[in-house]
């Protein structure tokens, strides 16, 4: 209720204001229309009378300010013309002054002043000192506000500047610069004056309306800016030291910041580039709740703009060593500002980061150095909790990074990694994650070992759990996304000389050893297929590995490979361990060595007896094994052997029977290998399918019992399948009385009335024959050995 | 006073004018009746030369015991009324008793009359220069005719004229040093000077500066003060802080000033003050009076 009265109060105190504003101004207008000065003067002090009040806020003020400023107008034209009113303009400068209230009188007298001054029959200085003088004596915030904003509204057009019609004769531009100046400081002064003005508990209106008023003060520094004759030497040698004189000793934040922003945002930018040392100087005066990083931000985004500008000016930079000055000036503000929070610290490096990335691309030593100096600040702190902080550090981290588009130059930076250990294990994961992306996204390759080590030291919040934070409250999706990220940037990791590659991949297993079960399984995969490239590649150039002490070879690649996927298996990933066993192996077969191979085998099979429990993963894992071993050439008969017992034996020990079925038929393969060497032991196929045909029999029987009717034919046709395999490829064992066999016994199970139908089988099975009928059909050899078959 | 020929019908008409009276210089004074007239202005040490011409009304004959005409210079208290105190009085015998027929004009001259003080209408007091012609009849009564006229005195720009330059203050809540140009200051002068803010402590809304007529009269125990604001000018408006110069301008021509009068023949004085008024929020006044002393210069237009 208190407000709202306030309001409506206000508006009825505007209100009666306007309406004695106006009704003076009818009389003005009458005196003026029969050129009456004596009643004009009257009545135009009487108008300017209804600016005393006290009871408006600013903005209300400035209402009623721009009604009398209107009048104002009026009046001066009819001063301008001394036909209408007789009397000198010097004797008018006078009797405007025998008006008993100040306010009225100050306000005629810079109206008749501006005349003066037009009139030319006193020197420019000498008036516009006197009205810059005179309105001292308003020292009421508000009223003095708008009475100087008006002496500087109207002298504007009457600066003696260069080559402006008043300069000249003892007037020069510098009496204009002093002129504003000290306009501009009594100005400063009113403003900073009102905060103290009213009770403590109004602070924030207060500080609110001293912000409407703030463009009144800054204004000044716009026209000063504007004056031609300041040149970068009288604004280095005057202009700039008195505002900053002005602004150091007003003691005030809110008008710290909105002129240290001002001078900024007005004055020419190769004014501050010169002047850097001077402006900066000032920045550790401010008062300590002065928002300093962001007037220091906007300066030096300013000087990145203007150094992005055209390259012309970069000598400029160097010229002046901006960055060393800025960079003390930071440290010197962070010093002097005891209270500044980290944030603000972080903020103002980041600023300063992306000025030298702008302006000195090429001096890395630069980017070390802000965040060292960053390093500095957080170093003794905690771990950083505050999220705004985190964010910054992430912006100051991502800058040169989005700069360089490379990381292999941030890895270059020794004080990067420093600083991210001051980053709380989320955001460093973050960080990580912005790192690896930059990588994939400019597709860069890290290509030494130490640069990797670098590298994983970086993420290495994604690489392993950093202690004291607990796993739970992780994201399953986030973290799948972060171990394939991690995944992905392994294969950034590349050179070409392999005794480096193996270096990295030693750097690498060192850091993802570290990772934990949970990780492994992620990591493990690409740095083996890693490792298995590299000796793809050793092989290719193998009459070059002549040398003893080489240490890359691949039986050296091999034994690391060994234990890493070692490490995968006590994890445990049975599954996963069991595969790249087998892919080890099919590369140490191709890389003729035995032994090794044979090792993998074991390790396989041991993975196989003792982890694969599960009986889909064991389906599963035997044709794995059984495909890779039909393929392996390395092994002599008696590992062989061992081997393909080993693979049948566990085959026909799968549980359910179409498993054991199809695993034992697929085991036939492993005796008849199509290659020009290959083993061709047509007895022990004619085992193998001989043994599951009976499974399949045992299969068909088992449901028979169990549902009451037999189940599709499906495995006997796939045997058929199989039997045509081998007979095409002239197995002796195999023949066409066999065949006719077959095809005779899955008819006869076709017709019996036990059997469930099943479309997918009948069609398959339908097929077969199709084929078998072309088979006879093309004749040649194919088609006689086909012929005796009778469908 | 013997003035009360309104009830009687005059027997003549008499009238004085003045040998320069086309080029002297005029100037408007209250009569006792408050209205304004035009009256010719003298300094010390003129010549008051002119004509008085008698003329009888409608050719009746006018006798008299004889005609003279007198130069008073006069004090007139308020509180005393009907009290004159002449310090000047010339007398010109300008006939023998008689008779008149008809109009008849004498000559008259005082030449290089002392006039020490200047014409002065106050509160309580008023300095006055006439003219009285009188032509004595016995039982008839008397005719009399006045003729005022104002007597101003200029004097020259004092040759020493410090400025006015003083510190006061209340302990530990308003200090200030204050500075007027001059002491002296002729009656169309600028009083210049500024008021320098050494301690604030109070909330001041607002400052004046006021011209202060003191006049007093009788002496001893009879002693009237009487004290007029003539001029208040605002110098300053809102809270200065310390270290704050407020200047002060002000023209005193707008006023309707007189010099300081001095103990003028042992029966009123009319001195000026300036006084600095500072107001607070509460509307409680501080201030510090200071004499200055005004007088007339010779203008040179």
């Amino acid at each position: 209720m208190m407000i709202s009265n306030g309001i409506e109060d206000e508006e009825k105190w505007l209100a009666e204001g306007i309406a004695g504003i106006q009704h003076n101004a009818f009389y003005l207008h009458r005196a003026l229309d029969s050129n009456n000065l004596r009643e004009a003067l009257k009545y135009s002090a009487l108008l300017l009378s209804e600016l005393r009040t006290s009871r408006l806020s600013p903005h209300k003020y400035y209402e009623l300010y721009m009604r009398a400023f209107d009048e104002l107008r009026r009046l001066e034209m009819f001063f301008k013309d001394e036909n209408r009113h007789g009397c000198s303009v010097v004797d008018l400068y006078e009797l405007v002054q025998h008006a008993g209230n100040i306010l009225p009188r100050l306000y005629l007298l810079c109206t008749v002043g501006s005349v003066y001054i037009k009139s030319k029959e006193a020197p420019a200085k000498d008036v516009l000192k006197d009205l810059v003088e005179m309105c001292r004596g308003v020292q009421h915030p508000i009223r003095g506000l708008f009475l100087r904003s008006y002496l500087a509204q109207i002298s504007r057009d009457e600066l003696p500047d260069i080559a402006s019609e008043y300069e000249g004769e003892g007037d020069t531009f510098m009496d204009a610069v002093e002129f504003v100046l000290q306009n501009f400081a009594e100005m400063n002064k009113l403003w900073v004056r009102m905060q103290h003005q009213g009770p403590l508990r109004e602070r924030e209106k207060l500080d609110k309306e001293r912000n409407e008023l703030r463009d009144l003060v800054g204004k000044n520094l716009h026209v000063l800016s504007q004056i031609e004759g300041v040149d970068l030497e009288i604004y280095r040698d005057t202009v700039l030291p008195r505002v900053l004189e002005q602004v150091v000793n007003c003691k005030d934040e809110l008008a710290q910041y909105y002129l240290m922003d001002c001078i900024i945002q007005v004055f020419p930018d190769e004014y501050h580039l010169q002047t850097l040392e001077t402006l900066l100087g000032a920045c550790p005066q401010l008062q300590s709740a002065v928002d300093i990083k962001t007037v220091l931000s906007r300066l030096m985004e300013r000087l990145s703009n203007y150094a992005a500008s055209s390259p012309e000016v970069l000598p400029e930079f160097l010229q002046v060593e901006a960055f060393t000055k800025l960079s003390n000036a930071i440290g010197k503000v962070i010093e002097a500002q005891v209270d500044m929070p980290i944030v603000g610290a972080i903020t103002l490096y980041v600023s300063l980061l992306t000025f030298t990335l702008h302006v000195h691309p090429d001096r890395l030593d630069y980017v070390d150095q802000v965040l060292g100096a960053c390093v500095k600040k957080l170093s003794g702190k905690a771990k950083l909790e505050d999220s705004r902080v985190t964010k910054q550090v992430v912006a100051l981290l991502s800058a040169p990074l989005d700069k360089y588009n490379d990381i292999v130059t941030a890895l270059t930076l020794s004080n990067y990694p420093r600083v991210m250990d001051h980053l709380d294990a989320a955001t460093n994961k973050v960080m990580a994650m912005v790192i690896i992306q930059s990588i994939m996204k400019n597709n860069t390759c890290v290509s030494t070992s130490d640069k990797v080590e670098v590298l994983f030291e970086l993420i290495k919040g994604l690489i392993k759990d950093i202690e004291g934070t607990s796993t739970d409250e992780l994201d399953e999706e986030d973290f799948k996304e972060e171990q394939n990220s991690v995944a992905r940037l392994m294969h950034m990791l590349y050179n070409d000389d392999p005794e480096e590659m193996l270096k990295i991949i030693n750097t690498v297993w060192k850091h993802i050893m570290a990772g934990g079960p949970k990780r492994l399984p992620f990591t493990v995969p690409p740095l083996v297929f890693s490792a298995l490239k590299l000796v793809r590649r050793l092989q290719v150039q193998d009459g070059d590995v002549a040398g003893e002490e080489v240490p890359a070879t691949p039986k050296k690649i091999f034994q690391l490979l060994n234990q890493i996927i070692e490490a995968l298996s006590v994890v445990p990933s049975p599954e996963l361990a069991l595969r790249l066993y087998l892919q080890c192996a099919e590369a140490a077969n191709d890389c003729d060595l035995e032994p090794v191979a044979y090792e993998f085998f074991t390790q396989a099979f041991v993975l196989y007896e003792e982890e694969v429990a599960d009986s889909k993963a064991q389906v599963t894992a035997i044709h794995l094994i059984i495909g890779t071993l039909q393929r392996m050439n390395v092994f002599g008969i008696e590992n062989r052997d061992t081997l393909t017992h080993k693979a049948t034996g566990y085959s026909a020990k799968l549980l359910k029977k179409p498993d054991q079925c199809r695993a034992v038929y697929a085991c036939s393969h492993l005796f008849w290998v199509d290659d020009q060497d290959g083993t061709k032991d047509g007895e022990r196929v004619l085992l193998c399918l001989k043994r599951s045909l009976r499974i399949a029999n045992a299969a068909q029987q088992m449901v028979n019992v169990t549902r009451g009717s037999s189940g599709p034919v499906t495995l006997f046709v796939e045997i058929l399948n199989k039997y045509l395999y081998f007979f095409e490829k002239g197995s002796p064992q195999i023949t066409g009385a066999a065949i006719q066999g077959l095809i005779d016994l899955i008819k006869t199970e076709m017709q019996s009335d036990s059997t469930t139908s099943n479309p997918a089988s009948d069609a398959f099975f339908a097929s077969t024959l199709r084929y078998i009928r072309f088979q006879k059909q093309k004749g040649g050899a194919m088609g006689e050995k086909y012929d005796p078959i009778k469908l | 006073m013997n003035f009360i020929i309104g009830a009687f019908k005059p027997a003549c008409n008499v009238s004085i004018t003045f040998s320069d009276g086309k080029s002297r210089k005029q100037v408007s004074l209250k009569n006792e009746n408050g209205q304004t007239v035009t009256v010719p202005l003298f300094h010390n040490q003129e010549t008051i030369a002119g004509k008085i011409s008698v003329e009888p009304v409608s050719g009746k004959k006018v006798e008299h015991n004889g005609i003279k005409v007198e130069l008073l210079g006069q004090i007139e208290m308020y509180f005393d009324r009907g009290n004159f105190y002449d310090f000047t009085s010339l007398v010109r015998e300008l006939d023998v008793p008689g008779e008149i027929y008809e109009r008849k004009t004498y000559p008259f001259e005082f030449s290089s009359v002392e006039m020490p003080y200047e014409t002065y209408n106050g509160a309580n007091v008023r300095l006055r220069y006439v003219l009285k012609v009188t032509i004595s009849r016995g039982y008839a009564g008397s005719v009399v005719e006045h003729q005022d006229f104002v007597v101003r005195n200029y004097t020259p720009p004092p040759s020493i004229n410090n400025s006015i330059k003083m510190e006061v203050g209340i302990e530990d809540c308003l200090h200030i040093e204050f500075e007027y140009n001059k002491g002296k200051y002729h009656l169309k002068d600028v009083i210049v000077g500024k008021i320098y803010f050494l301690l604030v402590r109070i909330k001041l809304k607002n400052m004046d500066l006021e011209i202060r007529r003191r006049e007093s009269t009788g002496s001893g125990a009879n002693t009237h003060v009487e004290t007029e604001t003539l001029a208040k000018f605002e110098l300053m408006d809102g809270a200065p802080v310390r270290g704050e110069s407020i200047p002060i301008r002000l023209f005193l021509s707008p006023y309707e000033l007189t010099p300081t009068y001095r103990n003028i023949n042992n029966k009123f004085s009319v001195k000026y003050y300036l006084n600095l008024v500072l107001v607070d929020e509460e509307d409680r006044r501080y201030f510090k009076q200071q004499e200055i002393t005004m007088y007339r210069l010779q203008e040179t237009s």
